[in-house]
């Protein structure tokens, strides 16, 4: 280790030291709002230490661990802006709350510096200590109302779930390990060069047992079952961090993987992707229409868009990574924009999100309906917003290397997707039932209501002249392939 | 920059009606009719200029182009162009904008500001759809005029939400195939030519293979198709027509159905002319169905709004046509058609709708012996349902003569086909009139006329149709060099269109005599005698795709002037 590596991991020990000066302040002095800034303000740091290490090295391996490239660096200040909002939107509503609040401010930069790691790991050692820092922090801040039923029973399903999908993860690495001798990603690959067979057995069945253990994460079909459950249960700025951060880094390391790992090479795993793919776009779609709860339709909506990106993913090349980033950071802003709109309206005993929350939401709050649309639409892919573009570019990756029957389903099951989103729309435009005296208009946090509207005019932004975005991407993402 | 103030003012004027109408729901109102003016303004400014004849001469192919880097790593270009045939539908938008709010003055109560923010921001989207060149800027307009237009249905009527609906999954899934036909296109383009773009004028003469070429036409095709709609596609019509608000069914079937149209027009032939000559087997056919269906079903009706809907779609399957017969005359019936009937179907719901908000019903067999009570609308009504049956005089006339004229030259069966679907069109508009305005007054409806905003709007409406009517040459000649231009981008697929009239028919080139005679037929008819060039280049068999001559140069930017044969008039050859 040099300084310079050091320099590098600077991201990362920054927020590993903020979680450490955090849980120091809560046991000298507990508030709500100096925790709140203090985090707020490690990560701000954590993001400006983003624009340091390039002026160190990139790209640059240190230890076999971890390699901080323009990759892991784009991923990194993705996730610390989210991580931003999230806490933006998580004051207001713990403000609410009653009980103690700072400890899930802690839990909070857990959760984020795990998925951080996860973006820049080469390596399994490194993928599962970042996967398990972040499930871990995951459990208790899902079950963070405790006294909340649904909260704890989604917290345990999540728990006893994401152990099981840990134990294929590793079952899967042990596997690949026997059979070539290493856990570095890019030894791996050339192991598996040099081997000549790249269907041996036990590879294949170690990389199918990685892939149930990313799905589950990502919530794929078939590995979806906890999704809207969970989603429904934690508190709804953890269920945006659960929609974002989590996925984001999972996913981040997946394209790193099988970039590194050539995808292609595995018939069968492509093929189990794309079924994969298939099912998620048309269940996570179909069942979406079932629902009457917000949380739980977005939700299923989650499980589409992954499969959305799964198509992008398995076109590969750099027009394929460029895509996944994108949409990436689209579904980003969209998720926490519309989270974000779910957390402003819930109340201290419960979330707002049956769908009769929002009746007649434009004559209340006309500035948050407006940005709940604008983030239903780019969900749904309408022009002008982030989504509009996204789905552009996941489709044009798609029809690129001719994955037409995914293209298709891509098609067709965003227009079935209309119909949730619009409904959803819909209900917000009606007229609210005649004697409404009993639901008083909740006062909205400022600070979270900033970060909504702020989340929209990037959505704009991103819909209109996405050029900026797409250049930072193709000159970090792309080196990737 | 002209062309981008024409999107431009109506957005703002669609944030400026939202904010200020929840102030005051008045200026709503005032910004909106204000912004169309203001467009409408911009667009006769833009005609005068260019139509004038001593501008016409050494003109390129586009009055006003602008074209500007958007996302330059995928080829996406912010590429506005207007032509002829864009300068009349950009006008007709204006006017028709202008119109709907008008006419929704009474009839719009509740949440008026989002109603007119919806309705301009529909037509910008719409406007934008006329003048976009880049096929990326094209979607998104397209994809930008369908969620106000969803929310439109709000202000509707007893089964609004599951018309919108409806009308909503039609179009966008419709509206996702056109993206995948897009971004086929472009990467057929890309591999074949090493750049990638969304360029209208780059991707035109691409060299698609056979199959695949169909299914990058059929996939623009069908988002036209429902947006015209044509029959097969047009379930979502009737409902739709129906339960919009009278601003709403104006702006679907006024403009909206001018955008299948015109995207039939200036996509689908120009970038894949066999594949879509090879089409006109089965198109034109499902033309005369629609035009005979439309007129059937819309006798059948007893509601007064789904009378004039399904009458709308007899009147575009003339537009779908015209454009399928692919000649001069066909072309320009086709889109005299698409002005005159955004005109007329306007006006009829327009009326309709007034009629609806006065009586409460659209059901005929409430009503009749209307005229004694109101005498203006009466008469004006009977205008129009006369424009729309075809009297010569009125612009439908003259559009539907050129379509019908145009289809004989290629396929006589078709045109005769045709020609019953205009008898049938006299039947239910006369029997429509009589059931509402003669006859006798049984329920003793007392009704107020028109009031003067009413009148002062049919007035200019009537006067509009009646010039379309009488002396379309302004029209012809705008639109008259943009299809020359389409015509020469499509390469020469008249040459296709002996495959109709018979084998019989020589391939070579025709008599002299034949051209001059078809020149003095075409002499009144202004530019489009200028167009009149029966060139049969094709090969003798007229097998799709073997003929190169009739592709641009595969590969170069843009055909060229010399896909042109020699003896085609040249427009500056023409005194």
């Amino acid at each position: 280790m040099t300084l310079d590596d050091l320099l590098v991991l600077l991201p990362f020990l920054v927020l590993a030291a903020a979680t450490v000066v955090v849980m120091l302040a809560i046991a000298v002095y507990r508030h709500h709002l100096l925790t709140a800034a203090l985090t707020a303000v490690s990560l701000v740091l954590a993001f400006g230490s983003l624009f340091v290490v390039p002026s160190v090295a990139s790209p640059r391996q240190v230890t076999p661990l971890f390699v901080v490239d323009g990759y892991a660096l784009f991923f990194l200040g993705l996730l610390f802006a989210a991580s931003f909002a999230v806490i933006l939107l998580s004051y207001g509503y713990l403000e609410k709350q009653e009980g103690n609040r700072e400890e899930y401010y802690l839990l909070l930069l857990l959760a984020t510096l795990g998925s951080a790691v996860l973006v820049a790991s080469t390596h399994f050692a490194s993928f599962f200590l970042g996967l398990e820092t972040l499930s871990v922090s995951l459990y208790a801040l899902i079950a963070y109302p405790r006294l909340r039923e649904n909260s704890t029973e989604a917290g345990v399903k999540y728990l006893v779930l994401a152990g099981a999908s840990s134990a294929f993860l590793l079952f899967g690495m042990a596997l690949i390990y026997a059979q070539l001798g290493t856990m570095e990603f890019s030894r791996i690959a050339s192991a598996q060069a040099a081997d000549g067979n790249p269907h041996s057995p036990l590879v294949l069945s170690g990389s199918a047992m990685l892939i149930v253990g990313i799905g589950f994460k990502l919530a794929v079909v078939p590995f979806h079952m906890w999704t809207p459950d969970v989603y429904e249960g934690a508190p709804a700025p953890v269920t945006a961090f659960v929609a974002t951060l989590s996925k984001g880094g999972v996913f981040a390391l997946l394209l790193r993987y099988f970039t590194q790992v050539d995808l292609r090479s595995y018939s069968s795993l492509f093929v189990a992707i794309g079924v994969i793919a298939f099912a998620s776009m048309l269940a996570g779609n179909l069942l979406a229409l079932l629902q009457n709860n917000v949380k739980r339709l977005l939700a299923y909506s989650s499980i589409a868009h992954l499969g959305y990106l799964l198509v992008a993913f398995m076109a590969g090349g750099p027009l394929g990574a460029t895509a996944v980033a994108f949409y990436l950071v689209a579904y980003f802003v969209t998720s926490l924009g519309a989270f974000g709109v779910v957390t402003l309206l819930s109340g201290p005993d419960r979330d707002a999100d049956s769908l009769e929350d929002y009746r007649g939401l434009v004559w209340r709050q006309p500035w948050l309906a407006g940005v709940f649309t604008a983030m239903l639409l780019s969900l749904a892919g309408i022009p002008l917003t982030a989504g509009f573009v996204g789905k552009f570019y996941l489709l044009a990756a798609g029809v690129g290397p001719g994955l037409w029957l995914l293209v298709i389903t891509l098609v067709v099951t965003s227009a079935i997707g209309l119909f949730y989103y619009l409904r959803v729309v819909t209900i917000m435009y009606m007229r609210p039932a005649e004697e409404e005296g009993a639901t008083a208009v909740p006062t909205l946090s400022r600070v979270g209501s900033l970060a909504v509207v702020a989340l929209a005019l990037v959505l704009v932004w991103l819909g209109v002249y996405p050029t900026q975005v797409i250049q930072m991407i193709q000159a970090t993402v792309a080196g990737l392939v | 920059m002209i062309l981008v103030w024409l999107i431009i003012v109506p957005s703002i004027g669609a944030i400026l009606a939202g904010l200020l109408g929840r102030w005051d729901a008045r200026w709503s109102r005032r910004v909106s009719i204000v912004a169309m003016a203001i467009n409408l303004a911009l667009v006769l400014y833009l005609w005068l200029r260019y139509f004038s004849p001593s501008a016409l001469a050494g003109q390129g192919p586009w009055l006003v182009e602008l074209e500007q880097p958007w996302i330059p790593q995928l080829g996406i270009s912010f590429h506005l162009a207007m032509d002829g045939l864009s300068l009349l539908l950009t006008a007709l938008t204006a006017f028709l904008g202008i119109a709907s709010v008008v006419a929704s003055w009474n009839e719009i109560r509740e949440r008026v500001a989002f109603f007119h923010f919806n309705l301009l921001w529909a037509l910008a989207g719409i406007t934008g759809v006329f003048l976009a060149l880049d096929l990326f800027l094209f979607y998104f307009f397209w994809e930008m005029m369908l969620v106000p237009s969803y929310f439109l249905f709000l202000w509707g009527h007893e089964r609004r939400i599951y018309a919108a609906v409806k009308f909503f999954v039609f179009t966008q899934v419709s509206g996702l195939l056109m993206l995948l036909a897009i971004l086929g296109l472009y990467f057929v383009h890309g591999q074949s030519t090493g750049s990638y773009t969304f360029d209208y004028m780059q991707l035109l003469g691409t060299p698609v293979g056979g199959t695949l070429a169909t299914w990058l036409m059929l996939g623009f095709f069908i988002a036209f198709a429902v947006k015209l709609p044509m029959v097969g596609v047009h379930t979502w019509l009737p409902d739709a027509y129906t339960q919009a608000p009278t601003a709403g069914t104006v702006l679907l079937a006024g403009l909206m159905a001018k955008t299948g149209g015109y995207g039939l027009l200036r996509f689908v032939v120009p970038l894949f002319p066999n594949a879509a000559l090879d089409f006109a087997v089965f198109a034109l056919p499902l033309a005369v169905a629609g035009i005979l269906y439309g007129a059937l079903l819309a006798y059948a009706q007893t509601d007064i709004k789904r009378l004039v809907a399904y009458s709308s779609l007899g009147h575009m399957g003339f537009v779908l046509l015209g454009i399928f017969a692919w000649n001069d005359l066909a072309l320009q019936g086709a889109v005299v058609t698409m002005i005159a009937h955004g005109i007329t179907t306007g006006a009829l719901f327009i009326l309709v709708g007034a009629l609806q908000e006065r009586v409460h019903t659209r059901e005929m067999g409430r009503l009749g012996g209307l005229w004694e009570t109101m005498p203006r609308m009466g008469g004006v009504t009977l205008l129009f349902a006369l424009a729309a049956l075809g009297l010569p005089g009125l612009g439908n006339f003259v559009g539907e003569f050129l379509v019908l004229v145009g289809t004989f030259q290629t396929n006589i069966a078709m045109a005769v086909a045709a020609s019953a679907g205009v008898v049938a069109a006299a039947i239910y508009a006369l029997w429509f009139i009589q059931r509402t305005f003669q006859g006798p007054n049984p329920l003793g409806w007392r009704l107020p006329d028109f009031s003067a905003r009413e009148g002062a709007l049919m007035a200019v409406m009537v006067a509009i149709i009646a010039w379309l009517g009488l002396y379309p040459q302004p029209v012809l000649d705008a639109a008259g060099q943009s299809l020359a231009n389409l015509q020469r981008y499509a390469g020469q697929p008249r040459a296709e269109t002996s495959r109709y009239v018979g084998a019989g028919v020589p391939a070579g080139p025709p008599p002299e005599a034949e051209v001059a005679a078809l020149k003095d037929q075409g002499a009144n008819m202004g530019r489009a005698k200028l167009l009149l060039s029966r060139t049969t280049l094709g090969s003798k068999d007229g097998s799709a795709g073997a003929s190169p001559s009739r592709f641009g140069p595969a590969g170069t930017p843009a055909p060229t002037q010399s896909v042109v044969p020699p003896r085609t008039p040249s427009r500056g050859g023409e005194p």
